[in-house]
């Protein structure tokens, strides 16, 4: 902290760019949420249970956001941890979706290649996904085995594992959609629409 | 949801329910069975998308559910059995509300136009109306002197958009109350369990079971309430500490008050067993 006596500038200055404004502005249209809203109450931070956890509090992200400061925003750990509850929501004076601009920033972080907070949980969700798409529901066990043989890591939780196994708490082989063909419809749709995005 | 002479209603189970949460599924099959109402499960339902779609593919987020709400038949509402399906499926017919093209791409893929009165709902949303009814006042006391914390977890957290929709605060300790259970106070009962950074980060989703779980103990709880699936796992899987406190389905209870669901297996399948504390309560032999 600076003290009053302090003549040097701040460190901390952010100049601000026409590109910095620009993300500020793609934050908000992606996660239909006017992030200028956010007065930094820290009503959210004090809220979220994971915050401890988070290399940004969530204010911090949303203010990363409004500052421009992209590259910061994208790889933080925090868009990541955010397991989109929206405890923040509640406690939100301004009813700024803050797990709405979580959902951006990811999305985000993914269309720009930008180097991941915590590769682990984007690695978990595109196995989730990826089972969608395959079956039309998630079939948590080969989620969890692929994950892991990703992860090299077949040591951890095997004791868990079976104690669900041993409970019918994890089926063996996936519950499938009959008519799985719309599903593929769907994720045929978002390959179509990405196609027109890049074109 | 006002009317009472809704006897079928549409079911969306979901995921958990159709596997790790079996007997989440059973006990709500069972109790509303035996308040006259039929749980009609929606053929061939799919996945809402879970915690995933909606974080790594925005296009994701409201085709999946559309498929489901596409699924219902008309003039009979929906229950979403998990609170997480519930949202993705609520948002999305939110948004076909609001957003036309949103509607028309929703026709294009699906073949008609969406059901704009389609009515959805939660467990909490029945049973509010059953309350309502004063279907829990004549009960036997069935649960008298059974010590439990209300376990909320994220349930009744929503988005800005969703403010002005129905909520239910207080309602699991009002319905348990009246059959004779006691609620303590506590202070974890709205903090989330974590969901699926029990699998991905183990060791934050351990840290917050553990405060969840230490809370229980310290107000010497008997059980933890919870009418959610995926806070009955990890609250089951996460916790680090030697004292484990067993977490007990809202259903499984409303069934057990109203005579049934003793001799059906499901306790058996609880990772912390809670059969010694029922035995001792003498609601299961
Ligand atoms: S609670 Fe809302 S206004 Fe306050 S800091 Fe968080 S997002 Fe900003
Ligand atoms: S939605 Fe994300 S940021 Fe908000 S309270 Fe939950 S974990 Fe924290």
């Amino acid at each position: 902290m600076r003290n009053a006596a302090d003549s040097q500038p701040r460190r901390s200055t952010v100049h601000l760019t026409a590109q910095q404004g620009h993300f500020a502005r793609e934050v908000s249209r992606r996660a239909h949420v006017n992030i200028a809203r956010c007065w930094h109450c820290k009503c959210c931070s004090n809220g979220c249970p994971f915050a401890a956890a988070m290399d940004f509090y969530p204010n911090q992200v949303i203010r990363l956001a409004q500052l421009g400061l992209k590259r910061q925003a994208l790889e933080s750990s925090s868009i990541w941890i955010c397991v989109g509850c929206n405890t923040c929501s509640v406690e939100c004076p301004q009813a700024i979706d803050v797990a709405a601009v979580m959902d951006a920033l990811r999305q985000m972080a993914i269309a720009e290649k930008a180097a991941v907070g915590e590769p682990n949980i984007l690695e978990f969700h595109r196995e989730v996904v990826e089972s969608i798409r395959r079956y039309g529901r998630t079939h948590k066990l080969e989620i969890m085995m692929r994950y892991k043989l990703k992860k090299h890591d077949w040591l951890s939780d095997v004791n868990i594992a079976l104690q669900m196994l041993s409970k019918r708490k994890l089926d063996l082989r996936p519950s499938r959609v009959k008519r799985l063909e719309q599903i593929q419809a769907v994720f045929q749709n978002i390959l179509q629409a990405k196609g027109h995005e890049q074109r | 949801m006002s009317s009472g002479s809704v006897k079928e209603i549409s079911y969306f189970p979901g995921c958990s329910l159709a596997t790790s949460a079996r007997e989440s599924n059973q006990s709500l099959l069972a109790f509303f069975e035996a308040h006259g109402i039929k749980l009609v499960e929606l053929d061939d339902w799919n996945c809402c998308g879970s915690s995933s779609a909606h974080s790594i593919a925005a296009e994701l987020t409201h085709l999946l559910p559309s498929r489901n709400l596409a699924l219902a038949p008309p003039q009979r509402p929906l229950l979403a059995a998990c609170p997480n399906c519930f949202l993705r499926l609520k948002l999305t017919h939110m948004t076909l509300l609001q957003n036309r093209r949103a509607a028309e791409k929703y026709r294009r893929l699906w073949g008609r136009a969406f059901d704009a009165r389609l009515q959805i709902v939660t467990f909490f949303d029945l049973l509010s109306d059953m309350v309502d009814r004063g279907v829990f006042k004549d009960n036997p006391r069935r649960l008298t002197g059974l010590k439990f914390v209300p376990y909320y977890g994220c349930m009744l957290a929503r988005p800005p958009s969703m403010r002005n929709e129905r909520n239910f605060h207080g309602l699991m300790e009002k319905v348990l109350v009246s059959l004779g259970a006691v609620p303590l106070t506590w202070s974890q009962g709205a903090r989330c369990c974590g969901t699926f950074l029990s699998v991905s980060r183990p060791d934050i989703a351990a840290d917050s079971v553990a405060g969840i779980m230490q809370a229980a103990v310290d107000v010497q709880a008997e059980c933890i309430v919870t009418a959610c699936a995926m806070c009955h796992l990890n609250l089951e899987i996460r916790s680090p500490l030697a004292i484990k406190v067993p977490i007990l389905y809202f259903s499984e209870l409303l069934s057990l008050s109203a005579g049934i669901g003793g001799g059906k297996g499901w306790f058996r399948r609880h990772l912390i067993d809670p059969r010694p504390l029922l035995q001792s309560k003498g609601l299961i032999a």
